[in-house]
């Protein structure tokens, strides 16, 4: 346990340190909501109703756009072998650096998404479902993307990669995600309640497929 | 099980269900074509476009059906060690992307006629469409790692991970309001469809699975020899 908090503290130092982290994902999330009124046109009604899909696809491919430091690094100068030979299972060790990544990128991002959503004339009252249910599910999304990492752990394009495998599981969380953030007040606590239940699964799951596959690159 | 496990075995009894395979396949689709194109009747709302079920549906069957033996594959690789699994596995990831791309496009090609769009982002299109993207992840995996121990490796695992996507595809229009219509043939309660529609539709299923059936022993037989070949090329250049 100690050794987990050791490496927590580690990878998320590393990751406030090197700039890489929370600073470029903020920025192209400005980058998108800039963006966005110029492709569309600056109609307040249409920014409205796109806010939180907009809002959502950015956080998702924030993410995606970080996943690959999860592992990458540390595969590359060894660190990643030493680990490996810790007492602590590799399982447990997936699942501190994909807590890591949601501290330092997913989760940060997730509580500032909603506000830059002012931008875009977000209503204000889906200001808080929003938030939870971004909080919720983007400790889901670092999770799957820590999957995605392993499995291209040591490829040249596998920043590609990433996004064709764990694309389709990031579907159930936009969904879900929308469905809270609608508009309609009886649906915002079944979804709530749901993108609960997906990051649970993938908390137990995700380490494992991640673990696996991190198993077939350390051989 | 164990006695497939001989790659040598596998291919020789391959090569001999194989004629058998092919001629039941022409003969299935034989008969399930007539009775989809000439001996069902038009559909009292739907008319003449009613038969793109028929090359529709089985598509879509096909779709799950492969991606379900992949995992499964993945699965025995995984416990078993099998020496075929992966084999089999990596095979039938092009043959089932295939059924889902005819799926998608015949249903789009249904879709214009009946609901006026070529597409509609629903939860079983969308479904059907992540499972196309999972074949074509799937497939890049092979692709992008060069060293086939360690791509039999990471693909298990991507296909057990894709394999979630199946009881969402196959519940989706249970679970969500869906411009598609609901299950018809495999639902409690019996199939809600007509029989002289539902005949040709299980043989056009039936036909579509011994087809899938010869396409992957046909590529697993041209996968195993192309592993041979590589081996005998390894072992030549050690020797030189």
């Amino acid at each position: 346990m100690k050794l987990l908090l050791a490496l927590l503290r580690r990878d998320i130092i590393l990751a406030a340190r090197q700039g890489g982290g929370v600073g470029t994902a903020v920025g192209f999330f400005l980058t998108v909501l800039v963006l966005l009124p110029i492709g569309i046109g600056p109609d307040q009604a249409t920014l409205q109703r796109l806010a939180p899909g907009v809002l959502w696809i950015t956080l998702l491919l924030s993410v995606l756009l970080s996943a690959d430091r999860i592992f990458q690094q540390d595969f590359e100068d060894g660190s990643l072998e030493v680990m490996a030979m810790a007492p602590a299972s590799l399982e447990l060790v997936a699942l501190t650096k994909a807590v890591a990544h949601w501290l330092s990128t997913s989760l940060p991002l997730s509580i500032a998404a909603p506000f830059l959503g002012i931008l875009l004339n977000l209503r204000t009252e889906i200001i808080w479902p929003l938030t939870l249910a971004m909080v919720l599910g983007s400790f889901a999304l670092s999770l799957l993307a820590g999957i995605g990492a392993s499995l291209t752990l040591n490829l040249r394009r596998g920043g590609l990669l990433i996004s064709i495998l764990v694309l389709p599981l990031y579907v159930p969380i936009l969904v879900f995600g929308m469905s809270a953030t609608a508009g309609n007040p009886e649906l915002i606590m079944p979804s709530l309640l749901i993108l609960a239940a997906i990051t649970l699964t993938s908390l137990v799951l995700a380490p494992i497929a991640a673990a696996a596959a991190l198993r077939a690159y350390l051989r | 099980m164990q006695q497939f496990a001989n790659p040598t075995r596998f291919l020789s009894l391959a090569n001999r269900a194989l004629p058998a395979i092919w001629t039941l396949t022409v003969i299935l689709f034989a008969i399930g074509l007539y009775g989809a194109l000439v001996s069902a009747p038009p559909d009292y709302q739907q008319g003449e476009t009613v038969r793109i079920m028929f090359v529709h549906v089985p598509a879509a069957w096909l779709a799950m059906l492969v991606y379900t033996v992949m995992a499964l594959a993945s699965a025995v690789a995984i416990i078993f060690r099998h020496p075929l699994a992966d084999v089999a596995a990596k095979t039938a990831a092009p043959i089932g992307a295939v059924f889902c791309f005819l799926a998608l496009a015949t249903g789009s090609l249904w879709g214009k006629p009946m609901w006026g769009a070529w597409w509609v982002w629903d939860a079983r299109l969308t479904s059907m469409f992540v499972l196309f993207l999972l074949y074509l992840g799937y497939i890049a995996i092979w692709q992008a790692i060069e060293e086939p121990t360690r791509a039999a490796m990471i693909a298990r695992i991507v296909a057990l991970v894709g394999f979630i996507n199946i009881p969402i595809v196959k519940f989706s229009v249970d679970w969500w309001n869906s411009l598609h219509q609901p299950a018809s043939v495999f639902r409690a309660g019996g199939p809600s469809i007509a029989t002289s529609m539902l005949w040709p539709l299980l043989v056009m299923g039936l036909a579509y699975s011994f087809l899938f059936l010869a396409l992957h022993l046909m590529s697993m037989r041209s996968e195993i020899t192309a592993r041979k070949l590589r081996n005998l090329r390894i072992a030549r250049s050690g020797d030189a």
